[in-house]
């Protein structure tokens, strides 16, 4: 790509998002799509990210207001499932964690450099009614 | 949805404004997106009364701004549709930004510019300083002369711009007033023969192909931004010509009218020929032929096509001229004028170079009469005679005052 020329590629300011046709698209889950390097799917974006959001599933009820709230589709869930967090395009934002309803929070946002088990040893427990 | 088809004499009597509408109505535009502005708006204003009477199957959208109209067009076109508008000066203006846009997303949007001056002072009337405002936009110009060449510019403007090795938008240019409100006999296509020339439109790259989904408009910077600019600049400087060539050719053979990327008129044997655009062209035409029978050869040369700028077209046309003057409807403002430059660059290698000088006229509207071209032929036959220009290059004409010129 670095060396393309400007007679090499499609007219107008336009990308693709998939190689060849897609069919069906809706009904393909993202890791069998044909996505093009194009495709902001394809670009790890992770490094735009200085907290991160750490899933604890032990506490989890996968009720999906992080799956519906998350602004970059970063909420991976597979048959209504909470399954994780899409690290190469989460931003950091902790909307996630602001609407986990559980108690404790089944999401929890810690600096970037924390390990994972780190964070779920550390992860704090239930709190009673005040 | 089906829609009705309208009986049309060969010859009716219509403004330019009429004409394109009319034009708009036979190409079965699906998207007109447009905020009316005088004096091009009975242009959008006759699409939507034929959509309305059931002449069109198609889609007008009514916005808050000019800017927003061509928004709605980019995106409409975008999505794969035939897609048109018109306006003049002030919302022109408004429009540049997204002007630059479309051409650069390579969109076959037509728009009908009807020329008009810029404020201020506020101006309704006739000049060509909203079609200059665009020159460098990526958009194909063509130059309309009277009401017949603003019906018939709209049907090659769909062919050209929706070529898919062109891909380009177009604008089809008309005098405010002196051609949008001007009422003349104008040859008719039938509905079946004009859509024929235009053909269906075929899409490319459209939103709308779900098999293929595709995003418009994206951000490149200083890695792909110029490799993008310099395509759309080499389409428009090789591919667009040789294209509305063959469209004049195809509508010479469709409506016996001919039309050329530079309008030629008793240029062969000239001695002083002026450039020029617009209705001045017309009345250069009648000028020329009564200065002959005063003994000066005098020619008229007039552009058809302003963008791709016709460079070789115009230096053949003018290299055996001795004297010839660029007439400019626009205020150059600190500059020589548009035409004086352009004719200027093209000129400059010949071996044996023209005498050029440039003529400011017609601003906000004023007249350009016969007189004014006489004495302008005149002129150019002394300068002949003396074998320099005897004035200084750049005069304005029409203008109240003492004489204004520069150079």
């Amino acid at each position: 790509m670095a060396n393309t020329g400007w007679d090499e590629f499609e007219i107008g300011a336009m990308l693709r998002t998939f190689e060849g046709s897609v069919d069906n698209i809706a009904g393909t889950l993202q890791e069998d799509r044909n996505y093009t390097q194009n495709s902001s799917f394809s670009a790890n974006v992770s490094d735009w990210r200085i907290i991160k959001p750490v899933f604890n599933k032990d506490y989890c009820i996968d009720c999906q207001f992080c799956w519906i709230y998350c602004p970059d589709i970063s909420i991976i869930a597979r048959d209504k499932k909470m399954v994780g967090v899409d690290m190469d395009h989460c931003k950091g934002c902790g909307i996630c964690v602001e609407v986990c309803p559980t108690n404790p929070k089944s999401l929890l946002m810690f600096d970037e450099h924390i390990d994972e088990e780190v964070a779920l040893a550390g992860w704090p427990t239930k709190e009673g009614k005040k | 949805m089906a829609f009705d088809k309208m009986e049309l004499r060969d010859i009716e009597v219509w403004d330019g404004n009429f004409a394109a509408a009319q034009a708009l109505r036979q190409c079965q535009i699906d998207v007109v997106a447009a905020y009316p502005i005088t004096p091009s708006t009975p242009i959008v204003e006759g699409y939507a009364k034929f959509l309305a009477d059931g002449y069109v199957e198609g889609e007008f959208v009514m916005v808050e701004s000019e800017h927003a109209a061509m928004s709605g067009c980019i995106g409409a076109s975008a999505a794969g549709g035939r897609v048109a508008t018109a306006t003049s000066s002030q919302g022109y203006a408004l429009m540049v930004e997204t002007l630059y846009q479309a051409s650069g997303m390579r969109l076959p949007i037509i728009l009908n510019v009807v020329n008009r001056a810029l404020a201020s002072p506020l101006n309704v009337n006739g000049d060509h300083s909203d079609m200059y405002l665009g020159r460098d936009s990526g958009w194909i110009q063509l130059n309309a002369y009277c009401p017949q060449d603003a019906y018939d510019l709209n049907f090659i403007a769909f062919k050209v711009a929706e070529n898919h090795e062109v891909r380009l938008p177009c604008m089809v240019h008309q005098d405010g007033f002196m051609t949008s409100h001007t009422a003349q006999g104008v040859k008719t296509l039938t509905d079946d023969a004009a859509y024929g020339f235009v053909g269906d439109f075929k899409a490319m790259n459209d939103m709308l192909d779900f098999e293929h989904p595709v995003t418009h408009g994206v951000q490149t910077e200083e890695d792909w931004h110029f490799e993008h600019k310099a395509r759309q600049h080499s389409d428009l400087m090789t591919k667009v010509m040789p294209k509305i060539q063959d469209a004049f050719d195809a509508f010479e053979k469709l409506s016996g009218r001919k039309y050329n990327i530079v309008e030629k008129y008793d240029i062969d044997d000239a001695d002083v020929c002026v450039v020029c655009m617009g209705t001045s062209v017309e009345t250069a035409r009648e000028v020329a032929t009564e200065m002959r029978a005063k003994g000066i050869k005098a020619g008229v040369v007039g552009l058809r096509v302003i963008r791709p700028f016709p460079f070789f077209e115009i230096q053949e046309a003018l290299k055996g001229v001795k004297a010839i003057a660029t007439l400019d409807r626009s205020s150059p403002n600190g500059a020589p004028g548009m035409l004086f430059n352009e004719v200027a660059g093209c000129l400059f290698n010949l071996d044996k170079r023209p005498l050029l000088s440039g003529k400011i006229y017609g601003l906000g509207g004023r007249d350009l009469t016969k007189k004014h071209l006489v004495d302008l032929y005149t002129e150019l036959q002394a300068n002949v005679d003396a074998g320099k220009v005897t004035t200084q290059l750049q005069q304005f004409i029409g203008v109240r005052g003492p004489k204004l010129s520069f150079l």
